[in-house]
């Protein structure tokens, strides 16, 4: 019913429209039709100049509005994320002054060269000094930003250090999984025609490889991201089935999860999620990993979060964790067997297979 | 002052053009020759521009189903089950239908509305007219790529009445989303006839597009150098160009994606885990797809852009009666903008574990681009400067097309440095950023053509009044819709997602989205009186008296009211001077038709 009176009300306003639109056609005919037109082009003019006034007030309302509502430009959670709000912040200061310049004299030359007959035209087909003038100075101004784009973006895709703890983040549709390294320092070789989520192996981790041994597996379903504070993390990025993307709002960041083509992306997280509930002044705050990359029907439901927290608050809850190896033994071999058989199965013939192909 | 005009007589009505016997390849005329397998350049351009309103309309449409979507996520519209059935039960859109809205939106106006409905149009329409030529170099080939048009219409169409639905994957169709029928429904069928419509589209552009630089290469009037040629010329010019040295790499990608799909290639498909299986493919690279796409997808940008300056820069040159200021600047940008589109495509693809060494090739390349959009920006301006400004509906376009150019460029200068992408990539930023500087921007253009050149088109004027609504609504509307978008991007809320109700971080923006939902209903609803005015004034609009009622400069407007197939009744009228010689040595205009007098100053 609703609809049905939007549509008849949306008809009849365009009838009425419609009729005055006629109506004043053939009035300007009667009046003469230069006259009326003198008119109308006064009443665009004014109106474009007050299109510009009531504009910028509305961009200033519009930002009013806002403004609290997006991150705060400055205050990103992590190193990188700091110098990307400095170049937003060159950015937004340096188109901003050339947003208002041209607009501005795009609206005011407008009213202000409206036709008029006590003026004429000027004939005024070329000038090489203006038109220099407004091909070096963007020129320069743009070479300043992408000088300081280019700093930071070597930067934030350098190299990571060595101390960096390393997580590997898998996506799927549509969930994320991670998978840390244990002891030692290192995550084991995978291959996805070994991924079998029955036999507790949702990553396709081969077994032969001792860096799995110690490997931790969550799932982004049952628990948040793990990172420590002011630690850098490198991120190994994966899908298994079609891209996803990595976001990272709150750190300003931002990678690809492409099916076949790891893909890595480092920084350190420099705010604790209770730090952040305080400075958001809102208790339920958490870091959201947001799949950015268009990746089928559940593309919105595709949320993971991070929790970042001390290192003591890490290492008591990463104690808590069993390696998905350990998980894997004792779904194969149930308790009774006891965990005295804890050595790999041979390796089937295709496991082989896989090791080689990954040589 | 027109006395160097050919002055015909009874050229008034259109048939008195058609039974002239200058045309050595004019036959009798039938309903279908004339109609609708018609070699007249003129009317093809008609056929592109009818059936890009049509295709206009349902991309719009789209739009406003899903904009109810994320304006009133909790509401139901039985009204939408009525019609989509099990796509929106219960009145509810489902997942799966908002992302196929989603795909045809954007593949329908980037490709079947502000490519062949725009270029399409006016380089049909104007490229004859405008350089002096009779017809284009191959008539026959010029009404091939209208049916070829048609024929990717009609095979687009009828994706969206199968069972699994068309391409749901994005206007962009990355693989592996839209290589494999288990990632999402609209990966199956629908995906296959997008890629034939796409080919036949791409056919259809190659066709025109060749057509379009023979003949403004060979065809040109006496007199008519390159330079002389009016801007719009120009920028169908550079359009055509780009069309024909990057669609072929589209085609290429999609042939490619094709095999993937059908053949069990393995161009773009690696290490895939899905639906409980391991697929065999190895060692594709779902990236390459990504960079054949983008070799086409930039390019596509400016193929939609440039007509829309060209045609922007003539429309206020004429309107406020002074030459376009820096012609050979204006060319020489264009020329620059037409070169660098080639060079910046993986600015799409900064997060795609790109090497960080290549990103910053195409940080400064695209970056570089700012430089021929800025001096346009400020010729546009002093064009304006110390002019004696008409406020015709087309003039308003033009001058909201600079305003949003603006907007939209500066927009660009955060999106191309890679260090603010990397944040701003896929969020609602882009969103807003394509949306001002390439959708509406370029419609700003195409309505600008519309409205200054219907009266060529028909003989008739287009109602001023409801022109002017038009502008205002649509100009008001744009912004009121997106320029709160930017900030959307800015709180980091990603694109493409139609409920935010599970996140904590994007879920803020909920009056927000209902109040761009409702403007951007206004707007439409708008568009779709402009559509009933155009109609409206094919058949009764005010008639046109004078042949040239603008006072512009052009060869098109030498031409009898109603031309005929063949445009020019007598000779083709020679050129002597450039297309924009307004306001000089105190004359209003000087047609570019007219010899240089002997006392004429130079400039």
């Amino acid at each position: 019913m609703q609809t049905f009176f939007i549509i008849a009300i949306l008809v009849l306003g365009f009838l009425i429209t419609f009729q005055i639109a006629k109506a004043s056609e053939y009035v300007a005919v009667i009046r003469g039709e230069e006259k009326s037109r003198k008119q109308t082009n006064k009443i665009n003019a004014f109106l474009l100049l007050l299109f510009l006034i009531v504009g910028l007030i509305g961009v200033w309302y519009c930002n009013d509005r806002l403004a609290g509502k997006i991150l705060k430009i400055g205050e990103a959670s992590s190193d990188h994320g700091i110098l990307v709000d400095r170049m937003l912040k060159y950015t937004l200061i340096a188109t901003g002054v050339v947003f208002v310049i041209t607009q501005g004299l795009l609206f005011w030359y407008s009213f202000k060269y409206q036709e008029s007959d006590k003026r004429k035209a000027y004939y005024f087909p070329h000038d090489n000094k203006l038109e220099l003038i407004w091909t070096v100075v963007p020129a320069i101004v743009l070479t300043v930003l992408v000088g300081f784009g280019i700093v930071y973006w070597y930067r934030i895709t350098g190299p990571a250090p060595k101390e960096a703890m390393i997580v590997e983040i898998t996506g799927s549709q549509f969930k994320w999984e991670y998978r840390y390294p244990g002891a030692d320092k290192e995550l084991g070789k995978k291959y996805y025609k070994k991924i079998n989520p029955e036999e507790q192996n949702p990553l396709g981790q081969i077994w032969e490889d001792e860096f799995n041994h110690d490997d931790v597996y969550t799932s982004g379903q049952d628990e948040p991201l793990h990172l420590v504070v002011n630690r850098p993390v490198k991120l190994i990025i994966n899908a298994k089935d079609v891209i996803h993307d990595v976001g990272l709002a709150h750190f300003r960041l931002k990678m690809d999860a492409v099916p076949g083509t790891p893909t890595t992306m480092w920084f350190t997280p420099t705010k604790t999620t209770e730090q952040m509930k305080k400075e958001t002044g809102n208790p339920d705050f958490v870091y959201e990993i947001s799949c950015d990359q268009m990746c089928g029907a559940g593309h919105t439901s595709m949320r993971g979060t991070i929790v970042v927290e001390t290192q003591e608050a890490y290492d008591q809850w990463f104690a808590s964790k069993k390696s998905q190896y350990a998980m894997m033994l004792e779904a194969k071999n149930p308790p009774a067997a006891d965990s005295a058989g804890a050595k790999p199965a041979a390796p089937a013939a295709d496991t082989v297979k896989g090791l080689a192909q990954l040589k | 002052m027109s006395d160097a005009l050919h002055i015909q007589p009874e050229v008034g009505t259109s048939h008195g053009a058609h039974h002239d016997e200058h045309h050595v390849h004019h036959h009798k005329e039938t309903f279908i020759t004339k109609y609708i397998f018609s070699q007249d350049h003129k009317t093809i351009g008609k056929q592109f521009l009818i059936t890009g309103i049509i295709w206009a309309i349902i991309g719009g449409l789209f739009s406003v189903l899903f904009r109810l979507q994320l304006g009133f996520p909790d509401q139901t519209f039985p009204i939408l089950e009525t019609f989509f059935g099990k796509w929106a039960e219960g009145g509810r859109i489902k997942p799966e239908f908002y992302y196929a809205l989603v795909t045809m939106h954007g593949t329908v106006l980037v490709f079947f509305v502000l490519t062949a409905g725009l270029s399409g149009t006016f380089a049909n329409l104007l490229i004859p007219l405008q350089v002096g030529a009779r017809d284009m170099a191959s008539p026959l080939m010029n009404m091939l790529s209208y049916w070829f048009f048609f024929m990717a219409s009609v095979v687009m169409i009828a994706s969206m009445f199968i069972q699994t639905g068309p391409a749901a994957g994005g206007w962009t169709v990355y693989p592996p989303l839209s290589a494999l029928g288990e990632a999402s429904i609209g990966s199956k069928a629908g995906m296959d006839m997008w890629i034939i419509a796409m080919a036949l589209f791409v056919v259809s552009q190659l066709l025109a597009g060749l057509n379009y630089v023979s003949t403004i290469l060979n065809m040109r009037t006496k007199g008519m150098s390159m330079t002389r040629l009016p801007l719009t010329v120009w920028a169908l010019f550079f359009t055509a160009v780009l069309g024909i040295l990057s669609f072929p790499v589209l085609l290429s990608g999609l042939i490619l994606l094709l095999f993937d799909r059908n053949l069990g290639t393995s161009f773009y498909l690696s290490d895939i885990y899905i639906g409980g299986q391991a697929l065999p493919n190895e060692g594709g690279s779902a990236i390459l797809f990504q960079h054949l796409f983008w070799f086409l997808g930039h390019p596509e940008v400016y193929i939609i852009l440039l007509p829309a300056m060209g045609m922007v820069s003539e429309v206020l040159s004429v309107n406020s009666r002074k030459p376009i200021f820096g012609y050979m600047a204006m060319l020489g940008s264009m020329f620059a903008i037409c070169i660098l589109a080639f060079l910046v495509w993986a600015h799409h693809m900064f997060v795609t574990g790109l090497n960080p060494f290549l990103g910053s090739v195409f940080v400064l390349l695209t970056l570089l681009i700012a430089v021929p959009s800025a001096i346009k920006v400020f010729n546009w301006l002093t064009t304006l400067w110390r002019g004696n400004i008409r406020f015709t509906p087309a003039a308003l376009f033009g001058i909201g097309f600079v305003s949003l150019f603006i907007s939209g460029g500066l927009t660009g200068i955060f999106l191309g440095n890679s260090t603010i992408d990397i944040h701003l990539h896929d969020t609602m930023f882009v969103v807003a950023h394509f949306h001002i500087v390439m959708g509406v921007a370029s419609f700003f253009g195409m309505f600008a053509g519309v409205y200054h050149w219907f009266p060529k088109m028909y003989g008739r004027y287009m109602n001023n009044t409801l022109g002017y609504i038009h502008f205002w609504v649509t100009m008001i509307g744009a912004y009121l819709i997106f320029w709160p978008i930017h900030y959307q991007g800015l709180a980091g809320m990603p694109r493409r997602y139609l409920d935010k109700s599970v996140w904590v971080n994007f879920s803020q923006f909920h009056e927000l989205d209902k109040m761009i939902t409702v403007v951007s209903i206004i707007v439409f609803a708008v568009q779709l009186m402009f559509v009933f005015n155009f109609f409206y004034s094919i058949f009764k609009g005010r008639k046109v008296t004078t042949q040239n009622p603008w006072g512009a400069t052009t060869l098109e407007w030498t031409t009898p009211i109603n031309p005929g197939h063949g445009n020019w009744t007598g000779e083709i009228p020679e050129v002597h001077r450039w297309a924009y010689d307004y306001g000089k040595d105190g004359r209003e205009f000087i047609p570019q038709t007219e010899p240089v007098g002997a006392n004429e100053s130079k400039h």
